[in-house]
């Protein structure tokens, strides 16, 4: 079976979504979602599902494996900027720094982590070169 | 408002001790910031003990080992800035009349490797969001795309430190190094080498925080000031997932050092000496913009400039820096106090700032918490 990282945090559709919030207050939108605005602190913030396209805005390679992860090795971390105004902290498919540039257009993808003690496929959010 | 003076200081050096327990070196630390400001048994009303990994009742171990207990013993977390966070809370309970002397101290044994914080939820750890040098590599990146840093400036950020920690005794590394060592050594998280990230280690710091009347040749405490985060930068200290690509918030290190400058009354101009956060190389650089002591984007200039190396117009880490020393995350943020004060009484041998009269310390990490100190003579 094929189980989600966290719940509640991204959907596993085609195509996928990560879950956020938009403040009605502020205006400002957030991932993940929380009880009150981050910014402003209006509680209940509207749920809204993010843009799924975005542009890189930094990146780097996780080359040892870091405490808790049972996962392979080089992988790529990044942040990718939404038109919604909101950069999201996020695994990248690509772990060489050099085949990335600044501004390259990234899309939302599901990918497996691990497999958990039951055999489940245990998968999470990354984006990916578009 | 009533001063405040560090009337003694007191180090464990910092390195790793197998067989010494975070007690131990504690007590060290305590027993030479008492005897230095001449005080004991009874002469202190509340000590406050910074610490991340020691666990329950850290300071209380310490004190029944050295027979001084009674008083409030409050042990204070606050990541990176453990110590200034135990350092502003004794200092604002002696301006506020509650207590006349308070002992403040850290101690830490740290995990081997990277650190396991506490801090993520499994999730992020199953997820491989842990990852501690990944957000300093990002962070990096960002400081090389807006300031103009390049990697040759990370490496001699290391060489400037470890050239200064060579004349530290207690120091971790006391060997100097080179520009083709650093850029040698293997890539953790892109730009950053091994060599440009500080370890985790273990050690203890002690100071004696005294009204001033009493203690009156003691340096002075100026300010000492904590804050945490104005969300908005993704990457912030405070880790979050998202943020703002609005980022216009001052980071903590910034609120911190407008508050400490205004409650000093003096501004980074006025700075003899610096010791700043530089768990990696561009984390220093970052500190420099975000402390004032250059224009924001102007940090390898600075350091173009000669001006952070010793000799030069501003030193930055005189003792070694993090990046030397190695980083026990209760006991940092006071070791560089102590150095601070050392250098201000003009006790430094070989790394001594001379003439060096007013002097700021600075500690950011993980909440966010951004601690900064400001010390005269």
């Amino acid at each position: 079976m094929r189980v989600l990282v966290r719940d509640g945090l991204f959907t596993d559709g085609d195509p996928p979504a990560l879950l956020g919030t938009h403040c009605a207050a502020c205006g400002a939108v957030h991932f993940p979602r929380a009880d009150a605005c981050t910014y402003c602190a209006t509680e209940n913030p509207e749920p809204v599902e993010l843009s799924r396209r975005g542009t890189l805005w930094a990146w780097t390679t996780v080359t040892a494996p870091p405490p808790g992860y049972q996962g392979e090795v080089p992988f790529g971390i990044g942040v990718v900027e939404l038109p919604e105004g909101v950069r999201v902290i996020s695994r990248l498919t690509e772990s060489d720094p050099g085949a990335l540039t600044e501004g390259q257009p990234m899309e939302l993808r599901v990918v497996p982590l691990h497999q958990d003690d039951d055999g489940n496929d245990v998968v999470t959010y990354a984006f990916a070169p578009a | 408002m009533t001063g405040v003076t560090v009337a003694g200081v007191g180090l464990h050096p910092f390195g790793r001790f197998d067989g010494v327990s975070t007690t131990d070196m504690g007590v060290v630390a305590v027993r030479a910031a008492l005897h230095e400001a001449g005080i004991g048994k009874g002469d202190f009303q509340a000590a406050f003990c910074g610490t991340a990994y020691g666990g329950v009742a850290t300071g209380h171990k310490v004190l029944s080992r050295l027979g001084m207990t009674g008083m409030p013993i409050v042990d204070v977390e606050a990541g990176c800035a453990s110590g200034g966070a135990a350092l502003m809370l004794a200092a604002a309970a002696i301006r506020a009349g509650q207590y006349d002397t308070v002992l403040v101290f850290g101690t830490e044994k740290m995990p081997k490797g990277i650190i396991r914080s506490s801090f993520f939820e499994p999730w992020q750890e199953e997820a491989g969001l842990a990852s501690t040098p990944a957000f300093f590599g990002l962070r990096a990146q960002r400081l090389c795309i807006t300031s103009g840093v390049t990697k040759d400036h990370l490496a001699r950020v290391v060489v400037k430190n470890r050239r200064h920690g060579a004349a530290n005794p207690d120091a971790m590394y006391q060997k100097e190094t080179t520009v083709e060592a650093v850029l040698g050594s293997r890539v953790v998280c892109e730009p950053l080498h091994l060599f440009m990230l500080c370890s985790p280690n273990e050690g203890a710091a002690a100071l004696v925080l005294r009204r001033a009347d009493l203690a009156p040749s003691g340096v002075t405490l100026a300010a000492a000031v904590l804050r945490s985060h104005i969300p908005g930068s993704v990457l912030s200290e405070s880790t979050p997932l998202a943020g703002l690509a609005a980022d216009d918030a001052p980071a903590p290190t910034t609120l911190a050092a407008t508050a400490a400058y205004e409650e000093a009354g003096l501004g980074p101009a006025d700075l003899h000496v610096v010791e700043c956060q530089d768990t990696d190389a561009a984390r220093e650089l970052g500190s420099c913009e975000e402390l004032g002591l250059c224009e924001p984007g102007g940090s390898a200039a600075l350091l173009d400039s000669g001006a952070t190396t010793l000799g030069g117009r501003l030193p930055v880490n005189p003792s070694g820096g993090l990046l030397s020393k190695g980083e026990p995350l209760g006991a940092s943020a006071l070791g560089q106090v102590a150095e601070l004060v050392r250098q201000l009484r003009g006790e430094c041998g070989p790394r001594q700032v001379e003439g060096a009269r007013v002097a700021l310390s600075h500690t950011v990490g993980r909440g966010a918490n951004a601690g900064v100190v400001i010390l005269t003579r």
